[in-house]
């Protein structure tokens, strides 16, 4: 016997209403592909490229309890953010994000990230400078290509030393439609 | 052993909400099944963090849901009164006996749900009921003879 998509949405929602998820997660569409976005109680942790669920499951219960449910509600303030970064009326998100599970040297790096403004652009030496390390450019390469949380730490904004786009976890073609979308794009 | 990983909750959500809901809805029928349904995951989710591992977790949940269908019959219906039973299932034999079953006690109408309906041990019937096992195959077969006494 089938449940009823009412009550599977019911279930879903008193779930995250009553605090009891580690995880909560939920897909949305934008311009770069659907998304999946992933928060806990203390954040955004999570938008991946990859919204087959499946495999960004155990990821997530690994890091954050196994109580993963998807759930849209708690996802609705970083879909609307999202939205309007995208519309254009937006250039800095206001979210909280959760970045509790990385390394220490990883939240370095993605904190002085968020530094660099909508429209600008960083090398990774340059990043690496102002956080003290300037011969560090190739972990702070590392470092960005597993940011959890792309777009919103905008890691898309850092490119090579020559200008060249260099790589991104997301793949070239959204780190060109990012930069253009903010004006950056340096040819 | 090692012990079995426990699923994200997402998973084991979608891998047994339907079999819980036909199972409640068979103790309850289809309408009290609906909030019999959204406490049971509430509570397995209550409890899901504390899990040790990922063993049993069927047997584990159907305890949940049994113990959620009890309360709910012995605060609602009064004992005895048959409730619509939904037909369906690849059960034929169980089937046939399925529709009688509305009228046994609780505790009985429920291990015998799980042993012909679900093919449950009497081991886990009997946690799922918070008995022996003996107890639940006592229950089981009690519920059976009655139907046989009212129907034959």
């Amino acid at each position: 016997m089938t449940v009823s998509s009412e009550l599977d949405r019911r279930f879903r929602e008193s779930a995250a209403a009553e605090g009891l998820l580690d995880v909560a997660y939920d897909l949305a569409d934008t311009p770069v592909g659907a998304l999946l976005l992933a928060a806990t109680p203390e954040g955004l942790c999570r938008i991946s490229f990859d919204p087959e669920p499946e495999r960004e499951l155990d990821v997530l219960a690994r890091a954050f309890g196994a109580r993963v449910l998807r759930s849209p509600r708690p996802l609705e303030e970083a879909r609307r953010e999202l939205d309007e970064y995208f519309e254009g009326s937006r250039r800095d998100f206001d979210l909280r994000v959760d970045l509790r599970a990385l390394p220490v040297f990883q939240r370095t790096v993605l904190a002085e990230l968020v530094r660099v403004p909508f429209g600008a652009v960083e090398t990774y030496g340059g990043l690496a400078a102002r956080i003290g390390r300037p011969r560090a450019a190739r972990a702070v390469g590392g470092a960005l290509n597993r940011n959890p949380v792309p777009i919103v730490v905008p890691c898309h904004r850092v490119v090579g030393s020559t200008g060249s786009l260099v790589g991104y976890a997301g793949g070239l073609a959204r780190k060109e439609h990012l930069l253009a979308h903010e004006g950056a794009l340096l040819r | 052993m090692e012990a079995v990983a426990i699923p994200p909750f997402e998973r084991f959500y979608e891998e047994r909400k339907d079999e819980l809901f036909g199972y409640l809805a068979r103790l309850l029928g289809r309408e009290a099944a609906e909030d019999a349904f959204q406490e049971t995951f509430l509570r397995a989710l209550r409890a899901y963090g504390r899990l040790e591992h990922g063993q049993h977790l069927r047997a584990w949940v159907f305890t949940i849901a049994t113990r959620v269908a009890l309360d709910e019959r012995r605060r609602k219906v009064p004992a005895g009164e048959p409730v619509e039973i939904p037909v369906g299932d690849s059960r034929p034999a169980y089937a046939e006996l399925e529709h009688l079953a509305g009228e046994l006690p609780a505790t009985e109408r429920a291990a015998v749900v799980l042993r012909y309906g679900y093919d449950m041990s009497y081991d886990d019937i009997g946690a799922a009921l918070g008995s022996s096992p003996e107890a639940a195959r006592q229950a089981a077969s009690s519920g059976v003879r009655r139907l046989r006494r009212r129907h034959t």
